[in-house]
């Protein structure tokens, strides 16, 4: 019978799961892996500059593609620089799947060269993992690992393979099942508890839908739109969901949270029915929790039933698929309309909008980026951001209209992702037009990729919105911390001069008046673009709840002023 | 309250580990935990006894079941069930004491299992309560060592904990 190495059964494995890019980096313990590569040329590899990058940019192709993501990286400092993307997946339920290498078999517990526990390290940040040691296993490991990624609630595996064990040949026969008898994900959700859900949403005089990342997660968007639409119950959207629901339909109300608007939050506080679904009720959601949502009672859908009961109180918990709960949900909820509930955030809403900056004062502020990027753009993008104040901005001031458009890290906030991820969107979606916003902090943090880009002829724009601070901590020590600015000012090379060393083209906008044309010009640019955005260095973002807060304790920007000719589009 | 959950496992590597990193992640107080085969070879049954609240004793019960490779978790402590304990003691025994000793131990149905000139080891088995008594009562005399191995239970009754992962041969029988 025809034999194989362990490296060749990884790339057949890898073919048979209907993978057909990866993102990596070689070293020592993963070198039959590699050497093997070629023999495969269905299977793209994309090198990146430091294997963080994989990791994100593996998440950025699983977050707008619905595919898993790859990422490969060598044992030691390889699979250990993985660690920070793999978390980031585990918080924002990515399936990814990150392969490392690891030293050979006789080496493993004896501190050789390169060897990390990293089934150990990745144990509590991954969704499952595997050493493997026998050939034997690989078919079926790599089999349950695509699987555990994709399926249920998604998140990442590890797969750790000894060298040896990439060298040993075995026959390969790939599973067409797995036998997991410890996991079964449940998606339909309990016809009682949807039954029961309905009645409390029939009888709702201000019911509200919360919708998360579940809903991108699960490709419920359509079928969210049609709930919504049929039962007439306004829709907030989380962070991570933001893009689920276009956000100039007349029931997309924004965001909720610290920095959710005014509107959103005194909803969630106003209405008597909280209907949750895909989301997971994190603490820059809720505020004080005892204080959240305190009038209503609470509908709770989610596909993880550890997520059911977590942090709220849930009067009816129901564990399942978004699209399947949706689709049964919408079935048998009368169809109803609740315009004065709804007019009622729309007069909050509309007192709030206009109170914006004065345009007046002459300061450049990234307001000024995001209207103008809303409305050249027409929600014909995709956007990766960064984390910090930009990112804040970016979810309130974008106009999001198709799901999968705002990709961002939202329960780890790692600095560093936007970069890396957009070129994981950009391999997805090769011909949309991928932007990556990042702040002067985080763009410093992945920067290298640049070269990734170049190499890989990704046409990526990328926008930074530099401050001249770590702006997102800067405004805490403004406002908690007695101004007192430790460690976040921050110097920035020259970033027009450091895409030229790359071979990017790019230009640096220092007023309001220059934002359109830059973005013209960077749409019109075959290849990647840089712009660099010098604004007003410290503004804040508002609304905020401080933290700890009750989201009923919002404060505004006290430097707004009530205008009608507002410069933000929201 | 304390509670007293079982849980079966997959013999997978890293299982064990798994379970017990997710009692201090959550932040989870174990107070005892054994691990040991059972009816079904490949299946491992864990017994914990846990301190916390009705909802945090669920919260960690979903954890666990989201686990990979655990098959079943139920909480016991509100079944009637047998709750086993085992403890090894060894006792500073003088000859003028050991028959003190011998008849404290005769009481608990003790049996004593390595006698020396100067100490005496007694093995127990019971519930953790009974174990706790015949601790209190020994300790005038001396403890030089002492190991339990915390507790094992099973609800009495037909039912399993296992269900349908019971062995077939049982089931037959
Ligand atoms: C890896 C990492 N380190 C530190 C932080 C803490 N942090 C959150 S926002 C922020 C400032 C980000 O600054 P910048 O990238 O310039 O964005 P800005 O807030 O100025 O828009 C920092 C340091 C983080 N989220 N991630
Ligand atoms: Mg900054």
């Amino acid at each position: 019978m025809k034999t194989l190495t362990g490296a060749q059964m990884m790339c057949e494995a890898l073919i048979a799961e209907g993978v057909d890019v990866m993102f990596g980096y070689p070293g020592g313990a993963i070198m039959p892996f590699y050497h093997a590569l070629p023999e495969y040329p269905q299977l793209r590899h994309i090198l990146v500059r430091h294997e963080q990058a994989a990791g994100h940019a593996a998440e950025g192709y699983a977050r707008t593609s619905g595919k898993v993501g790859v990422c490969v990286a060598t044992s030691g400092p390889g699979a250990t620089n993985l660690v920070t993307a793999i978390a980031d997946a585990m918080m924002d339920s990515i399936p990814i799947v990150a392969i490392t290498g690891q030293v050979v078999t006789s080496l493993i517990g004896k501190d050789g060269f390169q060897e990390t526990d990293v089934t150990g390290i990745t144990q509590p940040i991954t969704k499952h993992n595997y050493l493997v040691t026998d050939v034997r296993d690989l078919p079926r490991v790599f089999k349950e690992a695509f699987h555990i990624a994709r399926t249920g609630r998604p998140g990442p595996v590890l797969i750790d393979v000894a060298k040896d064990t990439q060298n040993a040949r075995g026959v390969f026969e790939y599973p067409e099942s797995v036998d997991l008898p410890g996991y079964k994900p449940n998606y339909d959700g309990n016809r009682r508890q949807i039954k029961e859900a309905a009645n409390l949403l029939n009888q709702a005089k201000k019911p509200l839908i919360m919708a998360g990342h579940g809903i991108l997660l699960g490709h419920a968007s359509v079928e969210l739109r049609e709930f919504a639409e049929k039962t007439g119950i306004p829709v907030i959207t989380t962070l991570l969901g933001i893009s689920c629901i276009p956000e100039d339909h007349p029931l997309s109300l924004g965001m909720p949270g610290m920095h959710g608007w005014v509107h959103v939050n005194r909803a969630i506080q106003e209405c008597d029915v909280l209907f949750t679904i895909g989301a997971r009720f994190d603490d820059r959601v809720t505020g004080k929790l005892d204080t959240f949502a305190r009038n209503a009672k609470i509908i709770h859908v989610d596909i993880d039933p550890a997520e059911v009961g977590k942090n709220v109180i849930t009067a009816v918990p129901i564990v399942g698929d978004a699209k399947r709960v949706l689709e049964n949900l919408t079935e048998i909820v009368n169809a109803n309309e609740h315009s004065e509930w709804l007019n009622h955030i729309r007069d909050i809403q509309a007192t709030r909008s206009k109170r914006q900056r004065d345009p007046e004062s002459g300061m450049f502020t990234p307001h000024h980026v995001y209207a103008e990027f809303t409305r050249i753009m027409q929600g014909e993008f995709r956007v990766c951001t960064d984390v910090g104040q930009h990112q804040m901005w970016a979810a309130q001031l974008i106009e999001y209209m198709k799901p999968h458009t705002h990709i961002t890290s939202g329960g780890l906030g790692t600095m560093g992702f936007a970069l890396p991820a957009a070129m994981g969107v950009q391999v997805a979606c090769p011909n949309e037009e991928v932007w990556a916003i990042a702040g002067d902090g985080g763009f410093q943090m992945n920067l290298q990729e640049l070269a990734t880009v170049v190499q890989e002829s990704l046409p990526l724009k990328i926008c930074i919105i530099n401050n001249g601070y770590l702006g997102m901590v800067r405004q805490w020590q403004e406002l908690f911390h007695e101004r007192r600015y430790s460690a976040t000012p921050m110097w920035s090379p020259d970033f027009i001069k450091l895409a030229d060393a790359y071979g990017i083209p790019g230009v640096r906008v220092e007023r309001a008046e220059d934002v359109a044309e830059a973005i013209q010009q960077a749409r019109s640019t075959n290849g990647p673009f840089l712009i660099e955005f010098v604004v007003e260095r410290e503004v804040n973002v508002y609304p905020m709840v401080a933290p700890g807060a009750s989201i009923s304790d919002m404060f505004e920007d006290p430097n707004e002023v009530e205008i009608e000719d507002v410069v933000a589009v929201k | 309250m304390k509670h007293t959950l079982v849980a079966l496992l997959r013999d997978q590597p890293g299982v064990l580990n798994r379970s017990v990193s997710l009692f201090r992640r959550r932040g989870f107080n174990i107070e005892s935990l054994t691990v040991g085969h059972t009816e079904t070879p490949g299946i491992s049954r864990m017994t914990l006894v846990v301190d916390g609240d009705t909802t945090s004793v669920e919260q960690v019960i979903k954890q666990l079941y989201k686990l990979i490779d655990v098959l079943k978790v139920s909480d016991v402590s509100q079944d009637p069930n047998v709750t086993r304990d085992l403890l090894l003691v060894k006792v500073y025994a003088p000859p003028a004491k050991r028959s003190e000793l011998m008849q404290l131990a005769d009481i608990f149905g003790a049996k004593i299992v390595d006698v020396v000139p100067d100490a005496m080891m007694i093995e127990l088995s019971g519930s953790p309560e009974q174990l706790d008594r015949f601790v209190d009562l020994i300790r005038p005399f001396g403890i030089r060592e002492l190991v339990r191995t915390g507790c094992v239970a099973m609800t009495r009754g037909a039912s399993t904990v296992s269900g349908p992962y019971q062995n077939q041969e049982f089931r037959a029988a």
